[in-house]
């Protein structure tokens, strides 16, 4: 897979979901990170009804410069489905040659157990294996952002990150 | 505060920059995707910052403010506006003291509002001048800019964003100062009594104020345009300038951030320099019927287009003269969250077979299957006055009311009035959830609680009920399902215009649970009786009806319903 250089266009990433399951905090702590290591970011996010179990979806764009908060259609680098049930919504949005982190969901469903609550933050942490964001960078957002249970959130992000870099 | 990086939404963006263009009265009624807007605002204590009853009352406290010689702005969404057009309209002739910015967020798209109206046509109809930011960055930058228009040129200024705009968050780097204008309190009836023999005047000063605004259009670097390939040139304004430069990099663009008064030299002028120009836009035809009325040849596009918010991808559409294809995307479907207090009470309207007109808030997913119980919703308020019109003319039709209580207080009360006055029989409930839930659970004044959390008076909604000429006002609540539909009946059948208030707290306030629930599979005859409840948490997995515990508030709702004693409380370990 040909990856895109930042530097010289943005890179495209698109989680989604449903409401209540913090798909928009993930793609916020993902945008906080891009920022930290300068890059232009916009994220741009529909959650008319999120709150009442409707669908989520937050496109993430960073590099140099960006410009619209959408990108082209069918334009997607990395996918991040958050929810099985709606991942056949938006899976088509993946470029050719994109990478689709779909099958690391359920290894992310797995790796968790019981503690349902850092499934996102284990799945932040294999994008992270897949971009130029320097480690620092995720782990200082995430400490910074994440109050709560700080040591867990870490170690299952980096335990996503590995599983990530498995590749 | 000096320099500062920081990543903001477009509304948020607004409302910092309203700070550093040293605002000091700002006031709104919530609606998405303009909430956010007061949100922000109101965690600044150095301003005047609050929740207004409605758009108008909003508009006209934040106008006061404007005539003391401080700088105010009101927001909304777009259908707000439409509240507020009143004094818009007239203020526009009167003219300003400090700066007045008026803020609407138009929903292309409609991913939460009743339509998608294309608010840059206020601006010639009301004759004020129009600015719109494309991004977040630039929404910082044009509010202050709007600020120094509105004092320049002795006029409010309507600064427009777009769903994409207000929640888009943008990474960008800011200097803020905190700028400070304290005019002297205006005693000047010419301009602020618009009585015929002084609106005259001011009509006449406003058609040239809006001349010179259009010189000044001209000038402004609100107006940008950037020259690089010559064969293909972009018109555009909003966020869909931005699509446009996505999808053609290398073209010329003329960005308007000004779009009213036209600035029609600069058009031309830009338009002699490409060979080929293209309009984008969302919604209507606005800048190309400019264009059209100035015999600027342009490409328009496919009036299907007319519909639905763009995308960079569209742009291209638009350019290959192509019609917007059906939109095929399926998103799930926005249900009652579980435990909410709106699903009793719809569960015994649709039980007892009653049309009910219906208002704006959480409530309106009510008229969805399976709960299919509510029958009209069109703006804020309109429950009451057509639940009049209906029930007038068809008398023996069961028709109720339905309306929330920051609805009701928004506009539902005067048609209370209105129907009292004018004999109306019949029902109408009031959905108490105390919150106004829809926008994401702001404070109204049947809380008591202002936008920082303060309390000063707090409404009762059962006394204005009764002083508007209720004839009876009973408080229930909703989850004693039994006594609700007795009452309801009850109330039904009197000569008599009744309100009931159904109160209950929003389940996403309250976020206390009761005891869990299970399915027992051997007692369940899948009548599907507790699915038609619609609740998020029920669920049908192998032929069998399960209850989602994590999801699950414990409410007991379907355990009441159920006929055959099969949903059961889970007993602790």
């Amino acid at each position: 897979m040909k990856r895109k250089d930042p530097e010289k266009e943005p890179l495209n990433i698109l989680f989604y979901g449903v409401g209540g399951q913090g798909v928009l905090t993930a793609a916020e702590l993902c945008a906080l990170a891009a920022m930290a290591d300068g890059y232009h970011v916009k994220k741009s996010e529909v959650k008319g009804m999120a709150q009442r179990g409707g669908s989520v979806e937050s496109y993430v764009r960073f590099g140099r410069k960006v410009q619209s908060p959408l990108p082209m259609d069918k334009d997607i680098d990395l996918m991040v489905c958050l929810y099985a049930q709606e991942y056949p919504r938006l899976k088509d949005e993946l470029r050719p040659g994109g990478t689709d982190l779909f099958p690391y969901l359920e290894k992310a469903h797995y790796a968790v157990g019981k503690n349902k609550i850092f499934l996102n933050t284990y799945m932040l942490g294999v994008l992270s294996s897949f971009l130029p964001i320097k480690e620092k960078s995720w782990l200082g957002v995430l400490e910074s952002k994440l109050k709560k249970s700080g040591q867990e959130n870490r170690d299952f992000f980096l335990l996503g990150r590995k599983e990530g870099a498995e590749k | 505060m000096g320099r500062e990086k920081v990543f903001l939404s477009g509304n948020e963006a607004v409302a910092r920059g309203a700070m550093a263009a040293g605002v000091c009265f700002a006031s709104a009624y919530p609606g998405t995707p303009s909430t956010e807007i007061l949100e922000t605002l109101g965690t600044f204590p150095e301003i005047e910052a609050q929740w207004a009853v409605n758009e108008k009352v909003a508009y006209e406290a934040a106008f006061g403010a404007c005539i003391a010689g401080r700088r105010a702005l009101a927001a909304c969404k777009q259908v707000g506006l439409n509240v507020a057009m009143d004094p818009l309209m007239t203020t526009a002739y009167s003219g300003v003291n400090a700066g007045f910015v008026a803020i609407v967020a138009d929903d292309p798209g409609m991913f939460s509002s009743q339509n998608e109206q294309d608010t840059r046509r206020v601006a010639p109809y009301a004759k004020i001048p129009l600015i719109e930011p494309s991004s977040p960055a630039q929404a910082y930058y044009y509010v202050q800019e709007a600020f120094k228009i509105s004092e320049q040129f002795d006029i409010p200024v309507l600064l427009r964003l777009t769903t994409r705009v207000s929640h888009t968050k943008e990474s960008f780097e800011i200097d803020f100062r905190r700028s400070c204008v304290d005019k002297k309190l205006d005693k000047n009836p010419r301009k602020y009594v618009m009585i015929p023999a002084h609106a005259r005047p001011r009509h006449v000063d406003l058609e040239k104020r809006i001349l010179a605004l259009k010189d000044f259009s001209e000038q402004s670097d609100l107006n940008l345009a950037q020259i690089n390939d010559r064969s293909i040139g972009f018109i555009s304004s909003g966020v869909s300038a931005l699509y446009a430069k996505e999808a053609y990099p290398q073209a010329s663009f003329l960005t308007l951030g000004m779009p009213f008064p036209f600035p029609v030299k600069k058009v031309k002028e830009f338009r002699r320099k490409v060979r080929k120009l293209y309009v984008i836009e969302e919604l209507d035809p606005f800048l190309e019927e400019m264009l059209k009325q100035e015999g600027i040849d342009a490409c328009g596009r496919k009036s299907s287009w007319r519909c639905g918010e763009l995308s960079p991808s569209a742009v291209k559409e638009i350019v290959s003269r192509k019609e917007r294809s059906p939109q095929s995307r399926k998103s799930r479907r926005p249900l009652l969250c579980p435990g909410c207090p709106h699903r009793p009470a719809f569960y015994v309207l649709k039980k007892l077979g009653l049309y009910v007109t219906g208002d704006i808030g959480c409530y309106t997913l009510g008229a969805l299957q399976p709960l299919a119980a509510l029958h009209t919703q069109t703006c804020m308020g309109s429950s009451i006055p057509f639940f009049e019109g209906i029930s007038k003319m068809r008398k023996g039709e069961k028709v109720a009311a339905v309306i929330g209580d920051s609805t009701f207080i928004h506009t539902g009360i005067s048609g209370l009035v209105s129907a009292a006055y004018n004999g109306t029989k019949g029902l109408i409930i009031i959905m108490d959830n105390s919150i106004t839930a829809m926008t994401g659970g702001q404070q109204n004044p049947a809380t008591g609680l202002t936008l920082q959390g303060k309390s000063f008076k707090k409404l009762s909604l059962e006394k204005i009920c009764v002083a508007a000429g209720a004839d009876s006002v009973d408080v229930v609540n909703p989850y004693d399902i039994e006594k609700m539909e007795d009452l309801v009946k009850l109330r039904m059948q009197q000569d008599a215009l009744s309100v009931i208030i159904s109160r209950y707290p929003c389940k996403m306030i309250d976020r206390s649970k009761g005891p869990l629930l299970y399915i027992d599979p051997e007692k369940c005859k899948k009548c599907r009786q507790c699915l038609a409840l619609d609740c998020p948490a029920i669920y049908e997995e192998d032929f069998c009806f399960k209850i989602n515990e994590l999801l699950c508030t414990g409410c007991g709702l379907c355990k009441n319903v159920c006929k055959f004693e099969a949903i059961r409380e889970r007993r602790k370990q």
